[in-house]
């Protein structure tokens, strides 16, 4: 861990350590780390509420195909990869304080192993600060992350279009689209 | 449907393409019944805005009857609205400060990433003006899906005819806006650079808001001619040099404010003109900013700068040190028409400003593209295109 006194930027936004942002996650697993924030306009029992029912998450999350909640730490993941694969995990969680945390690790056997945490931050009269930070190994390697790229589904960009999403939801009660009708917005998904 | 799609460099035709239906449930379908031509839309035609796709349609100005509403709308089907063309959620951070054109909520994620790199941050969600805000089917058409129709369009009351509050949808706000964002305290005077819709509308606006006198800038006596019609001073930048006549008409001392309502396709035989528009042509530069660069050397020491003209890229020839060394203000921005809606449509129906003055052309939807190419070509007689579906 760097520890700059004269830096006060968050450790994801490192110049020199790729997995910074991943400090201090419990159960820490992969090698690449991205971390997002986002404001959104309500309050944080709100957001926490919605986020912490993990069956809501696929209805933001592009490439969450399916989230099955077996229990109230355990939940079976299935992810679009590139090329018109998926990856499945068992997604356990690590940390829970509600209207403030959830943090979660892949168990044994996982197709991508990955572990996180998302943070509710009251903000005041802007709301909630949002911030998702994702630790896991690229499908494939090297090479897979460079593939996910092209296809556009590499996983920093992945997860800010996830929060922007999940704000819209949230703020408005839907998520934007430019389809003109029900059978573009089927094809093109959100 | 029928809709003007844009396929190119001065292209645009006539399609049929799929009709639009309610997708989300704030949503409205409106069948337009009355739609313009806006001068940023030229922008498109000469291609100067990217992220442009074959098929897009275009239209960002218009207004209709509510045919469809989803189960959040607040619309009825049959009431007559005009349609902001900011497409803004009404629940955001930036919405509730009434900065509706920074809403982040009307466009799609995947497109807000367009304008993050160059930008830094997103754009608005805007009808039929590339993907850069959202790829919106646009309003030059039959039929327009509407998001988030519970706060964004206006209700015109029975009896009041379309041409009188079609222009609340753009050209109208963003010329008050201009005139807001000029901060005129009474007796000043302000130079508006551009007579098109945008200047014309922001000469009533400043002579409202208490400007004592307002010197409008262009080269189309006809324009020239509207603006003297509501008060203005003009000058002619092709027969008289425009510093040397200001600061000769306002004792020398220079305007009090400046309003650039021309934009990134300046007009204009001057060197810092031409230079602009070979850079432009071989990519070294993207925008023309000569009446900008004029309107700061003019403005008064302490001054304000007001810019509701359209950019999209990067420029040089900035005139940095003036405005530093002058000490001015500068406000732009997309206009937040949510705001202005309900006190503009008022001061319609107090006869306070007047809109149809402008319409110098109507003619059917199906004649889109001879639309175009008229307000292209001869922007002296057609000062405004209105398209009427059948």
């Amino acid at each position: 861990m760097t520890n700059h006194s004269t830096d006060d930027a968050p450790s994801s936004a490192s110049k020199q350590d790729a997995t910074a942002a991943g400090d201090g996650l419990q159960d820490a697993q992969g090698d690449s780390a991205v971390a997002r924030a986002v404001t959104i306009a309500k309050p944080a029992a709100e957001v926490y509420a919605y986020f912490r029912d993990f069956a809501n998450l696929p209805t933001f999350m592009e490439n969450v195909v399916s989230i099955d909640v077996r229990d109230d730490r355990t939940s079976h993941w299935v992810v679009k990869a590139p090329a018109g694969q998926t990856v499945e995990w068992d997604a356990i969680v690590t940390e829970d304080e509600p209207n403030r945390l959830i943090a979660w690790t892949s168990a044994e056997g996982a197709d991508v192993p990955n572990s996180g945490r998302v943070e509710f931050r009251d903000a005041g009269q802007r709301g909630t600060v949002v911030t998702a930070t994702i630790l896991y190994d690229p499908p494939l390697g090297v090479v897979g992350k460079v593939v996910a790229k092209l296809f556009q589904r590499e996983p920093a960009i992945q997860a800010r279009r996830d929060l922007n999403r999940f704000k819209q939801l949230m703020e408005t009660g839907e998520i934007a689209t430019a389809a003109v009708n029900k059978a573009q917005y089927e094809k093109e998904g959100i | 449907m029928r809709a003007l799609t844009w396929h190119g460099k001065h292209d645009v035709r006539m399609d049929t393409v799929p009709d639009p239906e309610i997708v989300n449930p704030r949503d409205a379908v409106i069948k337009v019944t009355s739609t313009a031509i806006c001068g940023s839309d030229l922008h498109l035609y000469d291609h100067y805005i990217p992220t442009m796709q074959a098929g897009d349609i275009l239209g960002h100005e218009f207004m209709g009857e509510v045919v469809e509403v989803g189960a959040k709308s607040t619309l009825k089907k049959g009431q007559r609205v005009v349609v902001p063309f900011t497409i803004s959620c009404g629940s955001c951070y930036h919405c509730n400060k009434h900065q509706y054109s920074a809403c982040p909520n009307g466009l799609p994620a995947d497109n807000q990433d367009i304008a993050r790199q160059p930008y830094g941050h997103e754009m608005a969600g805007l009808f039929g003006y590339s993907h850069m805000t959202g790829g919106y089917a646009g309003g030059q058409a039959e039929y327009v899906r509407v998001p988030f129709s519970d706060v964004g369009p206006i209700v015109i009351p029975d009896g009041v005819p379309d041409d009188k509050v079609l222009f609340l949808s753009d050209i109208l706000p963003t010329g008050w806006q201009a005139a807001e964002y000029a901060e005129i305290e009474p007796g000043d005077t302000v130079a508006v650079w551009g007579c098109g819709p945008v200047g014309l509308f922001a000469i009533q606006s400043a002579f409202l808001m208490g400007a004592e006198r307002v010197i409008a800038i262009d080269h189309f006596p006809n324009r020239l001619a509207l603006a003297k019609r509501f008060g203005a001073e003009t000058i002619n930048f092709e027969e008289s040099a425009t510093y040397d006549a200001l600061m000769t008409m306002t004792g020398g001392i220079g305007p009090d404010a400046v309003i650039d309502a021309v934009g990134l396709e300046a007009h204009g035989l001057f060197l810092d003109n031409v230079i602009d528009q070979i850079k432009a042509s071989t990519f070294l530069g993207t925008d023309r900013i000569h009446a900008l660069r004029q309107a700061i050397i003019a403005c008064r020491k302490g001054g304000r700068v007001s810019m509701p003209a359209v950019y999209g890229g990067f420029v040089d020839k900035f005139p940095l040190g003036a405005f530093m060394e002058k000490g001015l203000t500068l406000k732009t921005g997309q206009t937040h028409v949510q705001h202005y809606m309900p006190g503009l449509l008022n001061a319609i129906m107090e006869d306070k400003i007047d809109t149809e003055f402008l319409i110098s052309h109507r003619m059917p939807l199906e004649d889109a593209p001879k639309g175009y190419k008229m307000f292209h070509d001869e922007q002296n007689e057609t000062t405004k295109i209105v398209l009427k579906t059948a």
